[in-house]
């Protein structure tokens, strides 16, 4: 096998081997440690033979001795720690574990990295970085921070982890359902940001997208029963589905207006539209991610912008303001209402929102008021709102877009 | 009378410092910490984990709020303490969380340095 061979397969594996090995090893930075060891010795054994069966209980089981090793050199280097020792050794000798157990592992390791303890970005790096298996550059480039201050921060994460005894387990019943939703808050927005950066040059950084979807995917796997998963897992496919569509050559944006539906993944908008289905079906409450899936699965069948079911999107939008209100929805629907009730009533709904002070600071509200603008024919109103909207963003293709709309009013 | 001696120092700079001047300042406080238990006046006391550690605990609208990080308001005063034992975070939360304050104030949740053996 060739090194980038060997590095694929352990970049696949090292997310559930960690999870396994911080549970035996009881420390993050002892079992991230020994799991590079271990990368090494891969790396000198795979090349030269074949691949062993099972390469996550592989490294694992090599892992754990480096672990053993290491902390017996601390023991004679500061003459203590013997206990510790002889609990490794005994955990050492449990080497097949029931796949169920191994599963948990995984879903304790996303719980910890998603405690409500940390700052939500102190989560999605813990998350991207451990879970996920990116490398400590490779975050900080997400964040578009440096390197150091990235290491930085994870090691004082990783410290509290330990000093303040954040504990490396599911959430009981109780106190499951809240701390699943901010799990799937961290998911959502580390796929948020692959799919409209925030700033910089760039539109989409479809690694992060990818990297969202990935984590969805295994968390509806370990949890198969919970219409929450099933619902954000459906969104992202689906929204993911029309990157080919959104985006020119060049780095414009595409609106879904002027989109060529035959970019779309065809492939990955059915297995959304499975999703949606099942998340709606199950028992309880719907889900505000279902629901939302559930919009995005009307855009995801409409052949065309005008033949989209508008009156039923404004509807759900009106589903979503009842599971929890916010401006931000309430703006959603007050786009799709131009669409069913013309650009004058979508209007007075977005003036509505900015008189009771919501969205203020919102970079979208200007745009969404220069458009039912440019609609109504108000062209000087709506080349103010244009320019208010360009002031408001960091995003260079928006503000490319915003430019060409003015253009196409003179 | 009781009193609680509430110790304030800049933890980022005193993290600095060396081997050696960590070693003469815990000799200091050990020496200082016996005197006080000889004389009859103390009570309780413990080294506390850096801020980094913190978690800060609100409950609003009947919902438990936690933020990364110490207490951080200027408008709210230090007005008592508990000193609890839990088995993680979790259940330290869980308490912090029942004190009548914390509907209208903030309870910050710090880990008690413990000394190796």
């Amino acid at each position: 096998m060739t090194p980038s061979e060997i590095e694929k397969i352990f970049r696949d594996e090292a997310g559930r081997a960690l999870a396994t090995l911080i549970r035996l090893v009881g420390d993050f930075d002892l079992a991230e440690d020994a799991l590079q060891d271990a990368f090494a010795v891969a790396l000198e054994r795979w090349s030269a033979s074949a691949l062993p069966d099972n390469p996550r209980a592989w490294l694992v089981n090599v892992a754990k001795h480096k672990a053993i090793d290491r902390v017996r050199r601390q023991a004679v280097f500061r003459g203590k720690q013997q206990a510790l020792v002889h609990e490794l050794e005994l955990n050492a000798l449990v080497v097949d574990e029931p796949a169920s157990i191994l599963d948990d592992d995984m879903l304790r390791l996303i719980f910890t990295c998603c405690h409500p303890a940390f700052a939500t970005e102190v989560q999605v790096a813990l998350t991207l970085r451990t879970v996920c298996g990116l490398s400590t550059m490779q975050v900080a480039r997400a964040f578009l921070i440096g390197e150091e201050a990235m290491a930085q921060r994870l090691v004082r994460a990783k410290q509290k982890i330990k000093l303040a005894g954040i504990p490396y387990e599911v959430p009981e019943r109780d106190a499951l359902a809240s701390r699943l939703d901010g799990v799937l808050a961290v998911i959502y927005l580390v796929f948020t940001e692959g799919y409209v950066a925030t700033e910089g040059a760039d539109l989409m950084r479809p690694d992060l997208a990818t990297e969202a979807i990935r984590l969805g995917r295994l968390l509806d796997r370990l949890m198969s029963d919970r219409a929450g998963i099933k619902g954000l897992l459906a969104l992202m496919l689906l929204h993911d589905a029309r990157r080919a569509g959104r985006e020119t050559a060049a780095g414009d944006i595409v609106l879904l207006e002027e989109q060529d539906r035959s970019l779309w993944d065809r492939a990955q908008i059915e297995e959304g539209l499975r999703l949606v289905d099942e998340a709606l079906r199950m028992p309880g409450r719907p889900q505000a991610y279902a629901v939302q899936a559930a919009i995005a699965a009307l855009h995801a069948r409409a052949p065309s912008f005008a033949q989209t079911d508008w009156p039923q999107i404004a509807g759900l939008y009106e589903v979503l303001l009842r599971i929890g209100p916010s401006p931000v929805i309430e703006l959603n629907h007050a786009a799709a209402v131009s669409m069913v009730d013309g650009p004058g009533r979508a209007l007075d709904l977005v003036d509505a929102i900015s008189a009771r002070g919501g969205l203020r600071g919102y970079e979208l509200l200007p745009a969404v008021r220069a458009d039912l603008l440019r609609r109504m024919g108000r062209i000087d109103d709506a080349r103010a709102a244009y320019q208010a909207a360009t002031a408001a963003t960091q995003l260079e293709p928006l503000r490319r877009l915003y430019a060409r709309r003015m253009r196409e009013m003179e | 009378m009781q009193y609680l001696l509430m110790i304030y120092q800049n933890e980022v700079e005193y993290a600095k410092n060396d081997a050696a001047t960590s070693q003469k300042m815990l000799a200091e406080y050990q020496a200082f910490t016996q005197g006080i238990v000889q004389s009859g006046n103390f009570k309780a006391g413990d080294r506390l984990q850096p801020t980094t550690t913190a978690t800060t605990v609100r409950v609003r609208d009947g919902k438990t709020l936690t933020t990364d990080g110490p207490f951080a308001e200027t408008r709210e005063q230090l007005g008592g303490y508990y000193l609890v034992e839990a088995k993680d975070l979790n259940a330290a939360i869980e308490i912090a969380a029942r004190i009548p304050s914390a509907r209208i104030g903030s309870i910050e949740v710090r880990p008690i340095w413990v000394y190796d053996k």
